[in-house]
């Protein structure tokens, strides 16, 4: 089949839905490729380099029209998506969520449409998850544009001219575009905190060796379906807010990358907080798009208020056009190669396999969107506590146990002392000290030393052989080679068990 | 006159001295070899004061045989056996000790001339009585734990419909024997009841080492071990000999307080290690852990390519390691690895293996340095600073699901928290789950990559690649 890749006519998209090199792997695969002229120029991909790759460049009429496949970054326009034709299947980003009419459209006419945005968050499909490998981006470019803005270094350092201090950065939401930012900043040398609603996502925060920031409310699992975050409560918004409020004043950078599927992006920073900060802090809003984190970003612009400076670019990926291009071409490519099972260069849409249902939003006339709700989730749901209440009823009688126990066998052993013999219980007194010794020499026991311990201990307890040699003068011929006997195996058992225990610890050695 | 009967009581306190030395030596690892030799010393000094004291010079050259061919076999055993094999001889030597119990009693038994009367006979036959019951169970305890260990019997769980019950039954059975036992012997008879009893004993310490899982094998091994000391301490009351009491009371405690540190490394209750049958309840809460994410499969390379990429490494050996006798080819990749400025360690866990200190053995054998050897409360804090952490022919020791699954079959049961480093290779022969039957979801994580094959295979195959 013919995959077909135009340019991107989005005003200012640099990126394009193809590299040469993977363009490679997809004539492997048995297709054909086929590249609008200077598609990849803006990512510094030139024609030639596709042609060398074995792609065929041409204009866009041909394009669009003589293709089975069209692979983009943004979705078409109402002039694109007015070329496609029944039959073709096209593959970019879609946000049927966002765009119903061009749903309608595609497949009132019999195109098929694969989501980039809609492939499922489960594991087997993350190779495919364009959404992951363009946040990665956006969080690494957040940094480099505040740190563009940012009129100092982010690292501290001392030096003959004066010391600095480190940057401080806030990094809102800890998805992968914050993470990534987290780790930008790091790596400059900034100090790092980060807040998210979600408490599993602490642990991967503190693995980017960022601080997490914990508000102190009670437990609220802000985690909802495929690992996204969910609207909280109200109290839990208060607190956050509070929480913001404070760091704002400290912080110099804040990068926010709040979002909740299918929502406005939720307001986090107010016009106040951003009054509150240094002169010269620097707000990066990823959620710009998607009507901002902050109240006073306006999308797509840079704009200062109060000396601090707010940058709502919604094209950060576009920016890193040759690294963006790159890996959503790999994403696009993983694809591919799970809509061709038989790796013969045609596509199969396999309703039944879980992420292709799931990213398709049309096929054969048929609205195929939403799909229905994912089987797994990425996270597992959190076990519930136990009640902390069962515990403390527990405990109480077990107090008594041990008591009734110890006072059980006093009295036992008054009564035996009662009857026995006085050699019994001077036998006995031996054995109680005994018992005690033993416990108190073995308690400390390294682990690693159990296996000679044991053989020790077994070798000390064939002891027992005693019993044999005070019977083995027996005149009794059946005692005596009963002792006999026992004085063989008991002394393959001592023999044994020292040898054994001997050449153990030969072996440990420092 | 010198008094014979003072100067073996002296030798025997000196014997005492020198066990309780032996057992404190063996609490650390620059003191152990000399903890052996007092060891050594005690059983010579007892030995030699109990032959020169009691023994007719007669009976020379029959203790003589019986003790040139018992050490000739002890010390061909204890030199030929192979590291992995340990476990297994621990067993046997076990059940030589109860064996000799039950002999010295039923010797003791028929040996007595009726020299004592009322309530002192009583509590002789009381003291024979219990020192065969408990020697009876020791040795068949003993030998059956001998052929799971060996493979000899299958490592599941024997579970008996109504085996509590049939435990209560065999319990009453030796009591009710038991009082048997003491009229008849009051009356010159009671042969039958003993042997009645031991054979009951014998088919409960069968059943009991029967019904207990193959992971539990670390206790099961201590616990006998501290049977086969109680054995000894009750043949001292029968025979009134001090020295037999101390030394099975120090077994006997030492045994038992080993059994306690295994269960509380695996978070079980002792008695509900010895009623046996863990591993089968667990089936609902097993299958309801759905496991989401796939297997990422590795190759020899790529596992040696990320070793040598690491800063910090985690080795985490487990009964697999055993079974491949792989611990030299793991030296050797340590050696490789740190030569080349790579940080090994290992992780061990309590229960790793089937006996206890089961690895450390091992790692010693292949002569691994023991101080970059380490317990779990040690090291566990470290995992997310580890890049790679190499699990061999380990299971349920690294099973997030202790954590996360309360009630499952090892819910609360400590675990190598591997996972939280960077990376985790697996080797493995199967996606089979370990002994507690409990899918892993280790396995299906992000960070986790499977190395299947045999564990000495693919490793000899990592070493090439280094």
């Amino acid at each position: 089949m013919r995959i077909s890749v135009p340019r991107e006519i989005y005003a200012g998209e640099k990126r394009v839905a193809t590299t040469p090199e993977v363009a490679s792997q997809l004539i492997k695969m048995g297709f054909e490729v086929a590249i609008e002229t200077s598609a990849g120029a803006a990512a510094n991909y030139a024609d030639a380099t596709y042609e060398a790759a074995g792609c065929s460049i041409v204009n866009a009429d041909e394009a669009w029209s003589d293709a089975d496949i069209i692979m983009k970054v943004r979705g078409p326009d109402d002039a694109e998506a007015a070329r496609l034709k029944a039959g073709q299947t096209l593959i970019s980003f879609l946000w049927p969520a966002q765009n119903p009419e061009l749903l309608k459209d595609l497949s009132e006419r019999g195109i098929t449409a694969i989501a980039m945005d809609s492939i499922p968050r489960i594991s087997r499909a993350q190779k495919m998850d364009a959404l992951s490998s363009m946040a990665n981006i956006a969080g690494y470019r957040s940094i480099v544009e505040a740190s563009q803005h940012f009129g100092r270094f982010f690292t501290g350092q001392i030096t003959a001219a004066g010391k600095v201090p480190p940057a401080k950065v806030l990094v809102i939401g800890a998805g992968v575009a914050g993470l990534a930012a987290i780790g930008a900043a790091n790596s400059m040398g900034a100090i790092v905190r980060s807040f998210d609603t979600r408490p599993e996502v602490k642990e991967q925060i503190e693995s980017m060796n960022a601080e997490f920031l914990m508000l102190d409310f009670e437990d609220e699992d802000g985690s909802g379906e495929g690992g996204y975050a969910k609207v909280m409560s109200d109290e839990f918004i208060k607190a956050e807010m509070a929480l913001f409020a404070e760091q704002a004043k400290e912080v110099d950078i804040i990068i926010t990358t709040a979002l909740i599927p299918g929502r406005p992006a939720p307001l986090l920073i107010t016009a106040d907080m951003v009054e509150s900060m240094k002169a010269g802090s620097v707000v990066v809003d990823l959620a710009a798009e998607q009507g901002g984190n902050c109240e006073l970003t306006e999308p797509g612009k840079v704009v200062n208020h109060h000396g601090v400076t707010l940058i709502g670019y919604t094209d950060l990926p576009s920016r890193m056009a040759a690294q963006s291009s790159q890996l959503y071409a790999n994403n696009l490519r993983h694809l591919l190669t799970e809509l061709t099972p038989e790796k013969d260069g045609i596509i199969n849409v396999d309703m039944e396999d879980e992420v292709i249902r799931g990213a398709t939003i049309c096929k054969d006339k048929e609205t195929t969107w939403p799909p229905p709700a994912p089987k797994l989730s990425v996270a597992p749901p959190k076990q519930a506590e136990p009640e902390p209440v069962a515990v403390v009823e527990k405990s109480k009688p077990s107090a008594a146990g041990p008591i009734i126990g110890a006072v059980i066998a006093g009295l036992a052993l008054l009564g035996l002392g009662a009857v026995a013999p006085p050699s019994f219980m001077g036998h006995f007194t031996v054995f109680v000290l005994a018992c005690f010794v033993g416990y108190m020499v073995i308690w400390n026991v390294s682990a690693a030393l159990h296996t000679p311990l044991m053989s020790v201990t077994n070798a000390i307890s064939s002891i027992i052989i005693i019993g044999a040699l005070l019977q083995i003068s027996s005149s009794n011929d059946l005692i005596m080679w009963i002792a006999a006997g026992t004085v063989l195996l008991a002394s393959i058992n001592i023999f044994g068990g020292f040898a054994v225990t001997r050449r153990m610890l030969e072996m440990f050695r420092r | 006159m010198i008094s014979i009967q003072g100067v073996v009581t002296g030798s025997y306190i000196i014997a005492i001295v020198l066990f309780i030395l032996a057992l404190g030596g063996l609490s650390n690892q620059e003191t152990a070899r000399r903890g052996n030799w007092y060891g050594i010393f005690g059983m010579t000094i007892a030995l030699v004061a109990t032959v020169v004291g009691f023994v007719n010079p007669e009976t020379y050259p029959i203790l003589l045989a019986a003790l040139v061919i018992g050490a000739s076999i002890g010390l061909f055993a204890a030199h030929r056996i192979q590291m992995t094999q340990m476990p297994e001889l621990v067993a046997v030597l076990h059940s030589l000790v109860g064996i000799a119990a039950v002999a010295v009693g039923y010797a003791n038994f028929m040996g007595h001339g009726g020299q004592l009367t009322g309530v002192e006979l009583t509590i002789h036959d009381i003291e024979t009585y219990i020192g065969v019951l408990i020697g009876a169970v020791t040795f068949s305890g003993s030998v059956i734990a001998f052929g799971k260990l060996s493979g000899r019997i299958g490592g599941n769980p024997l579970t008996l419909p109504g085996r509590h019950w049939f435990n209560l039954g065999l319990l009453l059975a030796v009591i009710w024997f038991g009082y048997q036992f003491v009229i008849g012997s009051a009356a010159g008879t009671g042969m039958l009841p003993l042997l009645i009893m031991t054979v009951i004993a014998l088919v409960f310490g069968i059943h009991m080492v029967m019904a207990i899982g193959g992971a539990d094998m670390p206790v099961v091994v201590s616990m006998l071990n501290s049977y086969s000391g109680w054995a000894a301490a009750a043949v001292g009351f029968m025979l009134g000999n001090d020295l037999l009491i101390v030394t099975g009371a120090l077994v006997g405690s030492s045994g038992a307080i080993l059994s306690y540190i295994m269960c509380r490394a695996m978070n079980r209750k002792f008695l509900s290690v010895i009623a046996g049958g863990f591993g089968t309840g667990g089936g609902t809460s097993a299958s309801s852990g759905e496991q989401d994410g796939e297997i990422v499969a590795i190759e020899s390379e790529e596992t040696a390519a990320l070793l040598l990429a690491a800063k910090e490494v985690m080795i985490i050996p487990g009964y697999g390691m055993a079974v491949a006798q792989a611990q030299h080819v793991v030296n050797e990749i340590t050696k490789t690895l740190r030569g080349k400025g790579v940080n090994v360690r290992f992780g061990i866990h309590p229960v790793a293996g089937r006996m206890p200190g089961h690895m450390n053995v091992l790692l010693a054998e292949a002569k691994v340095p023991y101080d970059i050897v380490y317990e779990l409360d040690e090291i566990n804090d470290d995992f997310p600073k580890i890049d790679v952490s190499m699990v061999i022919g380990a299971n349920d020791i690294v099973n997030p699901s202790a954590q996360t699954d309360p009630d499952g079959p090892i819910g609360g049961m400590p675990v190598l928290e591997c996972w939280k480093g960077e990376t985790t290779i697996v080797l493995k022969r199967s996606m089979a789950t370990g002994y507690a039957g409990v899918q892993n979801p280790l396995f299906f994580k992000d960070n986790t990559r499977m190395l299947f094959g045999d564990a000495k295979d693919t490793l000899d195959a990592v070493f090439k690649a280094l």
